[in-house]
């Protein structure tokens, strides 16, 4: 072997930035405990960041704070009231909704569900409240709960509320009264797919919680506003619990109900549930198993080989404590921080390590191998460090707030991995006795014969490679965005089947806002507003995305039958209505007044006498804003893709650009938020991608110092992200807003390969004088065994976090582990070839 | 419908007490729940033999995005011997439903009567008044927090005495004892010198804080009875508020029965 030899003749070539590392090698391990303490000082500051990490759980973590779409959802928001909820679901096993036992449960779960923290309003058949006149005086109006409604009006209880109806009371109801009370509801649009399916056979209890945001700061200062910021993490978690524990009773008190759990509340609890259940389950598994075994294989160590693991968790707790440090929540994306930071960190100490081990095997006494390790790499490593950082960093371009987090985090993280390998690790292995193993094993024997393959069929390879990723990047464009949130968890949680279920069954999770607001105050009861507003429900109604359609309208049909002596026939709007004979009076002639007006007023005036027959809670607030200017009409959607919203929600604001110009409207949702931000995160991730690419490509010129290898090297760097996502697009072809960051973070690993096999090939070109065959030769013997090995290592590593419950996390995993494969694929059979064909003139 | 909340009507017109003795007689009770009793007795009775009033409202709604929108409403209010107090509240603005009316008989026992006069239906409908709980006219008021106080309607806790303002106050929880009420419990804040109210504590039933109501701009009528001209409620669940103004307090108008009965309401406006 010459490299030792040929090396110490490069010194005296190189600059005295070698003589600086030589330097700073001796004096790491001429001074271990002085390295191994200061640098964990380094590592316990910043540790000490991790007592600020809290948990989020609100999925508008999500969005920037300027995101238009949370903008317009936090003003709907602010008008009305708030809408995050949490549903439970009730199937009957046996019997439908409409039994005595179900309606028991139903109501005891109705007035216990008031009691959830931070509630403000509850939903559900048994509440509903239901208007009707007694036929004995047409003039008294009655409102009040479905359960209060009399089997004969004469039987009425005007003091009859949902909260004091008992047992006994629904004991006591006929099979008619049932079944009127049932076709009560099922005739009810208000009612009928939202809160119970038109087959009576699932009904759900809803509940809307006002939990405390940060805007709720505002104001405060010191102690209460510490206090107020603990209440604000901690509520959904608090709401979450109590609506558990009212399934669980529910479920022995009446075993015939199936309960899920649905709503906004637990989608809250899932995503930081399942970040953290990832946490817990996927990082032991990466450091106890995944890395130790493939660090042991690689450096043959056992001191090396806990060195590395000890490194690897020092730069997850630093990273972590730098993002407690830097008031960074955790939220579900940065909870594959620790893997993701686990991977990343073993190829610094690797590098490191081999070359050790390689020049003690050649005789080397410890403190002169750890010198010639640390001279050798310290260039190598900060550069494939800085690609790396580089490449995270551009997931700063990102429109989504935690995926920023996740690669500053995990940035800082490759950056301690960096300043662990080149400090702590050395120190260490100094103060530990180090077995040096067998010479040359088998396998790089393997690796010559496979460099000679190369070689010899590089011209087929080369035809062959350029089809095949070719043939597999066509199928790039079948790929489609998609965000939809409830998909972001996979089957094994609850949220995720409750939901699916509840979709299926009864209505959607998925939904649209809108608030339309007319032209003044109270222009709400504009017969022309009331009229539009009905043609926009019949037309939502019509499209086959959407289940159920909540608008005021249905409220004021209502009311209009009722003030009408509850004629059938004057279930309509008050204008329309006339043609019924409704609202006989306003056909008399009035001076001084328009029909118009009149319909207005009289509209007006139906409201305000609703208004004072409502109890708490189920008042009008969460439909009509307190000017009477502008009205909420809710569409609950089927399981949609964001695509589909997207197209859905510009069907909509077509139809109110053609059909109602004149007034102010405004829509957005948790799904449209989601729908738009995935669609505007690709795109600037692929910018943030591009500059990323300029940028390391630059580097790569300046390092290699060859403009035609530095652009050559654009090849084995982009080739393998459009072949992976040829690949996803095979077998997968949903792209959501995790796998937009997968270009700029695989960006950066991916260089790290074509550094080192390219800055091989060109050692052995310069200073060996070997022509472009014995170079790839050369290549394929020094790094071959070694880029093997990392990359199987992170291939692992991502796989572990393919195993995530959180889908965007797992997808992210996967395709990270495909791109990194194919990275290594495409520098062993794609480059070498093309290397020698640029380079076939030139052999020395 | 009725009056302002707290101020009352007669029941204990008898009493007639100067706030010194009231003071002193609270001062020997140590009984909590007695203490807290003897000091709703004393509001009642500093309210008591008002005979009958009329007064202007505004109501300013403010929801959490800070806009606004006003409610403007002349009250009516005739104290009635042995029961609730009988109340017509006609409605200005908004513009469609003036004219619009409200007649309420509170009661000290049992729902109250309510019925509404639609002036576009030209008719007056009754309505049902079990649901006291809901908001009036869309603002943070109830129609509980409107309706007459009644001192058999609550059982009391002394809690403390205090300070607001620099006036003396007595700190009282009350927990309604009638059908239907939104509220689990309030805690009001009365001063020791005349016993006005000027501070409640609202809370749900789950036992959280709902609203605070705050009074202020007092004056006094007819040498006894005071008004608060100015109440402010804050919902601290929603962030919405409602402002009440008063003005143009007259008493002794020579208002009757007659003025309160279903006829009256058609010619209110």
């Amino acid at each position: 072997m010459s490299k030792t030899t040929n090396q110490e003749q490069n010194i005296s070539k190189h600059s005295n930035q070698q003589t600086r590392t030589v330097k700073f090698g001796r004096f790491v391990v001429n001074h271990p405990w002085f390295v191994l303490i200061a640098s964990l000082l380094l590592l316990f500051g910043a540790m000490y960041g991790a007592k600020f990490l809290e948990i989020k759980p609100d999925y508008r973590v999500f969005f920037a704070e300027d995101n238009p779409q949370l903008v317009a959802f936090d003003h709907i928001q602010d008008t009305y009231d708030k809408a995050d909820n949490a549903m439970i679901v009730l199937t009957p096993k046996e019997g439908g909704v409409f039994s005595k036992e179900t309606l028991k449960t139903i109501q005891w779960l109705t007035e216990k569900a008031w009691h959830t923290p931070y509630s403000t309003r509850v939903d559900s058949v048994t509440n509903y409240q239901h208007t009707w006149v007694t036929p004995e005086d047409e003039d008294y109006m009655l409102v009040g709960a479905l359960l209060c409604v009399p089997a004969k009006s004469a039987d009425f209880d005007s003091t009859c509320e949902h909260e004091s109806v008992t047992p006994e009371m629904i004991d006591g109801m006929s099979q008619d009264q049932l079944e009127r009370l049932e076709q009560i509801v099922l005739n009810e649009p208000q009612v009928v797919n939202r809160m119970i399916n038109p087959q009576s056979s699932v009904t759900a209890v809803n509940i809307t919680v006002q939990v405390p945001d940060d805007k709720d700061l505002e104001g405060l200062e010191g102690e209460e506003r510490e206090k107020k910021k603990t209440e604000i993490m901690t509520a959904t978690q608090k709401v979450a619990d109590f609506v558990r524990d009212l399934k669980a009773q529910v479920e022995e008190r009446n075993p015939n109900l199936e309960v899920r759990l649905t709503g906004v509340v637990m989608m809250n609890t899932a995503f930081a549930e399942t970040g953290l259940g990832d946490m817990m389950t996927l990082t032991p598994i990466m450091l106890l198993l995944v890395i130790p075994l493939a660090l042991f294989f690689m450096v043959r160590s056992v001191s090396g080989t806990i060195g590395s693991v000890l490194i690897i968790i020092f730069s997850i707790a630093g990273a972590m404590g730098m993002e407690g440090w830097l008031g960074i929540f955790l939220t579900a994306p940065v909870f594959s921080v620790p893997t993701v930071v686990a991977t990343m960190a073993v190829a610094d100490s690797v590098h490191l390590l081999v070359t050790y081990m390689q020049s003690l095997r050649h005789g080397m006494a410890k403190k002169e191998a750890m010198v010639e390790s640390i001279r050798i790499n310290m260039m190598p490593i900060f550069l494939t460090s800085i690609t790396t950082v580089i490449g995270f960093l551009t997931m700063n371009f990102s429109d989504v707030p935690p995926l920023q987090d996740l690669g500053n985090v995990v940035a800082m993280g490759v950056t301690f991995a960096f300043i662990f390998s080149i400090t702590f690790l050395p120190a260490f292995i100094m103060l530990l006795p180090t077995k040096v193993s067998s010479g040359r094993s088998a396998k790089h024997e393997k690796m010559d014969q496979f460099a000679d393959f190369v070689v010899a069929k590089r011209k087929v390879l080369l035809p062959i490679m350029t089809v095949v990723c070719i043939g597999i990047i066509a199928f790039l464009p079948k790929n489609e965005l998609n965000d939809e949130f409830v998909k972001y968890f996979d089957k094994t949680i609850d949220f995720r089947v409750d939901s699916d279920y509840t979709a299926e069954n009864l209505t959607g999770l998925y939904t649209m806002f809108y608030s339309i607001q007319g032209e003044k105050e109270n222009g709400i009861h504009e017969p022309k507003f009331m009229s539009t507003l009905q043609a926009f429900v019949k037309f939502a109604e019509q499209q086959p995305e959407v289940i159920h359609v909540q608008s005021y309208t249905d409220v004021m049909k209502r009311l209009n039958k009722s003030m009408n002596a509850d004629r059938e026939e004057c279930y309509a709007l008050p204008e329309k209505s006339l043609n019924e004979n409704c609202n006989q009076v306003l056909k008399e002639a009035e001076e001084g007044t328009d029909l118009n007006t009149r319909i207005r007023e009289l509209t007006a005036q139906f409201t305000l006498m609703y208004e004072m027959s409502l109890p708490k809670g189920m008042d009008l607030n969460n439909q009509v804003s307190s000017d009477k200017a502008g009205t909420r009409v809710q569409i609950a959607l089927h399981n949609l893709s964001s695509i589909e919203v997207l197209a859905l929600e510009e069907k909509f604001s077509q139809w109110f650009e053609q059909n109602a110009p004149d007034y102010e409207v405004q829509g957005s949702s948790p799904a449209v938020m989601f729908a738009h931000v995935g669609q505007n995160n690709i795109y600037s991730m692929l910018e943030g991608t591009a500059w990323a690419l300029v940028l390391i490509s630059l580097l790569l010129i300046f390092a290699l110092r060859s403009l035609k290898l530095g652009l050559l090297s654009l090849i084995p760097n982009i080739v393998p992200m459009a072949v992976a996502f040829g690949i996803w697009a095979i077998f997968q072809g949903q792209v959501g807003m995790g796998l937009s960051v997968v270009t700029g973070m695989t960006l950066g690993i991916v260089v790290d390969d074509t550094v080192h096999f390219l800055s091989k090939y060109l050692r052995a070109r310069r200073e060996k004088g070997l022509d472009s065959h014995a170079a790839v030769k050369y290549a394929f013997q020094t790094v071959g065994m070694a880029l093997t090995v990392t990359t199987i290592v992170l291939v692992l590593g991502f796989l572990v976090l393919g195993m995530s419950h959180y889908v965007m996390n797992s997808h992210m995993g996967i395709l990270t582990a495909i791109t990194l494969a194919a990275a290594l694929i495409i520098d062993f059979l794609l480059l070498p070839p093309l290397l020698m064909l640029l380079d076939r003139k030139k052999a020395k | 419908m009725k009056k302002f909340l707290i101020l009352a009507s007669l029941f204990l017109a008898s009493v007639g007490v100067s706030a010194d003795d009231a003071n002193k007689r609270i001062a020997e009770i140590s009984d909590a729940k007695e203490k807290g009793l003897a000091v709703a007795k004393a509001m009642k009775a500093h309210n008591t033999g008002w005979g009958d009033s009329e007064a202007k409202m505004t109501m300013i709604l403010r929801d959490k995005s800070g806009n606004e929108t006003d409610r403007k409403v002349r009250v009516k209010s005739l104290e009635v011997e042995g029961d609730g107090d009988k109340g017509l509240s006609v409605f200005d603005e908004p513009r469609d439903v003036e004219g619009t009316a409200f007649l309420t008989y509170s009661h000290i026992e049992g729902n109250d009567d309510q019925w509404l006069y639609l002036p576009a239906l030209k008719r007056v409908k009754r309505i049902s008044s079990s649901n006291k709980s809901g908001p009036w006219m869309g603002s943070e008021f109830a129609y509980e927090d409107l309706s007459s106080f009644e001192v058999e309607k609550y059982d009391y806790k002394f809690l403390r005495e205090d300070e607001i303002d620099g006036e003396k106050v007595y700190v009282v929880e009350s927990y309604p004892t009638y059908d239907n009420s939104g509220y689990s419990k309030t805690i009001t804040w009365v001063d020791q010198e005349h016993f006005r109210v000027h501070r409640i504590e609202f809370f749900d039933q789950k036992g959280d804080a709902l609203k605070t109501m705050e009074v202020s701009d007092f004056k006094q009528y007819l040498d006894k009875y005071w008004r608060g001209h100015k109440q402010v409620m804050t919902n601290h669940q929603t962030g919405k508020s409602t402002v009440v103004k008063w003005s143009d307090y007259q008493f002794n108008t020579g208002l009757d029965e007659d003025d309160f009965n279903k006829s009256s309401l058609k010619r209110a406006r």
